[in-house]
């Protein structure tokens, strides 16, 4: 196949692909869950057991490598196609009675079928984790085989790109990814029409050329959305590019991805080169006259670099430090020309909106917050996974109904979201203290309240930051009654210690300073007046800091002590860590009645200060114990707690 | 020296003599070396036309560079939000306590080098730890120090 010279020939290919004949199909899942369960030994397995039984050589099932399939707690997953059977839990010893009974005798096989309550599902639309959902973005990822263009074609990839080429000026692209309100989902909901309307003015100010840079650099711990949809539908990234490359003017874009994401780099590399010799992408576009090509920049292993002025940065080559913005990037930006930085999930959604129009798009989900936004669900939570839901769900549908709730006897005790520049919001409603009160008189919490209760909250980029917490790029994590917002904090401080590129003095040595105080509190030292002096000092980098990263750092301390203040006192006032976290506040002990006298902790203990004779219960010795938590882990009758 | 020149002429030649091509180079020298060495860093900045304090400043500022030979094993304990909610921070501890070493030093003969990563998504089977390009998934201090004693054997 040469490359195509109009829109009818990718038409006529488009036809041709879809009449081929239908042929069954395995879909095994290769998202980053499965792939950590084994999911490529499963589609070797596939392989294997259907060239070993040559009887099915005349209806051969496709074993297709799709992207993920969201359900990551019950990897590997298998979706099978015509019959739709949705197969959880497989692994490689499962594939032949897959094979054997399945596709060949059209049985089912029972055991593999998701199972929750008693019920069995067998197709994954039936299953409650998806029932929920609202598919757009992910509609192809987990169905198509993200290295092969033509099945993309198949599932209309490049249509909306033919419809904004042929159909539609450049302002009009633009005009409708505005009433649209379509807005940045890397975290800052940014209006992506605007940002767009303004690179063109710009430009035409200041004529020469214009960039286009996808920020793939998804650096929050916690997200994997940018991962699923880089990986599983890659074209879609390309085609959303490519529209907002002929509606900006630009001919070349780039797209930047996270040095720790191997397999995203090589799945866009393969899907760059297939668009190049198909001809969407390069020179005269389907005979148009539009030029536009892709260049992936990796991405070097600095969290910095997701914000924009360190990325642009980073791409020419130098050290990823953030400057001050003005000039923002839309008027000095690569080579000091308007260049326009989306988010990978944000290009993803252009094709639909001019596919679909505005009206439908802003149709989706609520008014300012329009569309779908999907989240990675984890943490202490039963179904965890990718999900994708409209704009304004209630964060308790997400949890409780797609999530099934917090697994074991545990109680649900907070929700984080926004990643390291996000918050810390508590499931129950909480009353403030008027001193907290007080505090926002005088500026010292930048925004609002909790105004309901957490489950009723709706997922919005307004209500969230209303929250006190911010959309950020979608990770959702789940926290329950074992989890310490105090630790919770100090990790994401340490974190973004760590990350900060030391640049302003205000993240540099403010990071540094709330971090003494958080291992102080960590270790139940401190008075109840440091808890004030340390959310003065986060403020001091919510308004010196340059950047987005130091700006943003105090989120998770400001909002855990506003919701958690409680928690704090009793480490600093009562020295004790009610989670059972903090490792200075807390004792390992093994429960008498429980010991089984098996040794097994004695002989792992790194300080060999377990003692105790075969067969019978053992006892730590606290001073040299070091709660490292080794025995906890080995023991194999849960003897060991913690107190 | 020649040699090195030698080593790394093909990968020299993947990109155009400009700056902007400067971290490309050292992820590509990185990869295929899985380290810069010194000589490697000033044939990078002869061909780039940076001076070595740049190229330098660019090598130590971004994670995914070492300046120093890395072990045979790399074994990346992810510290991810959920992983550390699940113990990662202790599965860390205990790799350094077996291996001998802090994370980000390699062991004295180069067998294994020890990292940790913020989040390697799969959250979902956390915490995970990755033995080169292997996950090991709802990892314990247990499997995880039986699957650093098979990579020991060789039997990987």
């Amino acid at each position: 196949m040469g490359k195509l010279k109009s829109v009818a020939e990718l038409e006529s290919l488009r036809a041709q692909v879809l009449a081929a004949p239908d042929r069954p199909v395995v879909r095994v899942c290769l998202g980053p869950g499965c792939l950590a369960q084994g999911a490529d030994k499963v589609s070797r397995a596939f392989k294997a057991a259907i060239q070993e039984r040559n009887i099915l050589a005349d209806v051969q099932p496709l074993i297709k490598e799709t992207g993920c399939h969201g359900f990551c707690s019950q990897g590997t997953l298998v979706n099978l196609y015509p019959s739709d059977l949705f197969y959880v839990q497989v692994k490689p010893a499962d594939v032949p009675e897959i094979v054997d009974q399945t596709l060949r005798e059209g049985k089912v096989v029972e055991r593999l079928l998701y199972a929750d309550n008693g019920a069995r599902y067998r197709s994954a639309a039936e299953v409650p984790f998806y029932k929920l959902q609202h598919k757009v973005i992910l509609k192809n990822v987990g169905l198509i085989d993200p290295l092969d263009i033509e099945d993309a074609l198949k599932a209309g990839a490049y249509r909306s790109l033919v419809k904004a080429l042929t159909q539609k000026t450049t302002d009009q692209i633009i005009d409708t990814v505005t009433i649209a309100g379509l807005r940045g989902r890397g975290g800052g909901g940014f209006p992506t029409g605007f940002k767009w309307r303004k690179v063109v003015e710009n430009a035409r100010e200041n004529p020469g050329p214009v960039f286009i840079v996808a920020n793939g650099d998804e650096g929050d711990p916690g997200a994997f959305m940018d991962r699923a949809i880089m990986e599983g539908d890659p074209h879609a990234v390309l085609e959303g590019m490519a529209i907002g490359a002929r509606a900006m003017g630009a001919e070349q874009g780039y797209l930047y991805v996270r040095a720790e994401y191997p397999f995203a780099v090589r799945t866009l590399n393969i899907a760059i080169e297939q668009a190049r010799a198909l001809g969407l992408l390069g020179q005269d576009i389907l005979g148009t006259g539009f030029n536009f090509d892709v260049q992936i920049n990796r991405g070097a292993g600095a969290f910095v670099c997701g914000e924009e002025t360190a990325l642009l940065a980073s791409i020419e080559g130098r050290v990823g430090e953030p400057v001050t913005r003005p000039p923002y990037p839309v008027e000095q930006g690569l080579w000091d020309r308007p260049t326009v930085i989306n988010n990978v999930e944000t290009w993803a959604n252009v094709p639909h909106i001019i596919d679909h129009g505005a009206q439908w798009y802003a149709g989706v989900g609520v008014p300012h917050s329009t569309g779908t936004k999907i989240f990675s669900l984890v943490g202490k939570v039963k179904n965890s996974g990718l999900v994708e839901v409209p704009m304004g769900i209630t964060l308790g549908a997400i949890v409780e109904e797609i999530g099934g709730g917090v697994p074991g006897k545990e109680r649900f005790k907070a929700v984080q979201t926004g990643g390291p520049s996000g918050g810390i919001i508590p499931y129950e409603f909480k009353e403030l203290p008027p001193e907290d009160l007080k505090l926002d008189k005088v500026g010292l919490q930048p925004r609002g309240f909790m105004p309901m209760e957490l489950k009723n909250l709706p997922v919005d980029f307004d209500s969230l930051a209303q929250a006190g917490s911010i959309m950020g790029s979608g990770g959702m994590i789940v926290m329950d009654d074992r989890d310490c917002v105090v630790d919770v904090a100090r990790y994401f401080l340490r974190f973004l210690e760590e990350e900060s590129c030391g640049k302003c003095l205000p993240c540099r040595l403010g990071l540094k300073g709330m971090q003494e105080f958080l291992n102080n509190f960590s270790q139940g030292k401190g008075a109840p007046a440091d808890i004030d002096a340390l959310a003065s000092l986060g403020m001091a980098l919510v308004d010196g800091s340059l950047c987005g990263l130091g700006r943003t750092a105090p989120n998770p301390v400001l909002t855990s002590i506003r919701y958690f203040r409680d928690e704090y006192l009793a480490h600093i006032v009562d020295h004790k860590c009610p989670a059972g976290v903090c490792r200075d506040l807390i004792t390992y002990r093994i429960d008498a009645d429980i010991c089984n006298g098996c040794t097994l902790c004695a002989k792992n203990c790194p300080q060999a200060c377990i003692a105790g004779a075969n067969k019978e219960p053992h006892t730590i010795d606290q001073d040299a114990c070091i709660r490292c938590g080794v025995c906890m882990d080995v023991c194999p009758v849960d003897a060991v707690v913690v107190a | 020296m020649q040699t090195a020149r030698q080593d790394i002429d093909t990968i020299l030649e993947r990109y155009p003599r400009h700056p902007q091509h400067l971290i490309n180079l050292l992820q590509d020298v990185q990869a295929e070396y899985s380290y810069i060495s010194p000589e490697h860093l000033t044939l990078i900045c002869d061909h780039v036309g940076v001076p070595v304090t740049q190229a330098w400043s660019v090598a130590t500022f971004y994670k995914s560079f070492s300046l120093e030979p890395r072990g045979e094993h790399e074994i990346k304990v992810c510290l991810g939000t959920t992983c550390h909610l699940k113990g990662g921070q202790r599965l860390a501890e205990a790799c350094e306590r077996n291996l001998g070493v802090a994370r980000g030093q390699t062991t004295a003969d180069l067998r294994f080098t020890l990292d940790t990563v913020n989040c390697l998504g799969s959250c979902a089977l956390a915490p995970v730890v990755m033995i080169d390009n292997d996950y090991l998934g709802r990892a314990t201090i247990r499997n995880l120090k039986k699957r650093l004693d098979e990579s020991d054997d060789g039997s990987d």
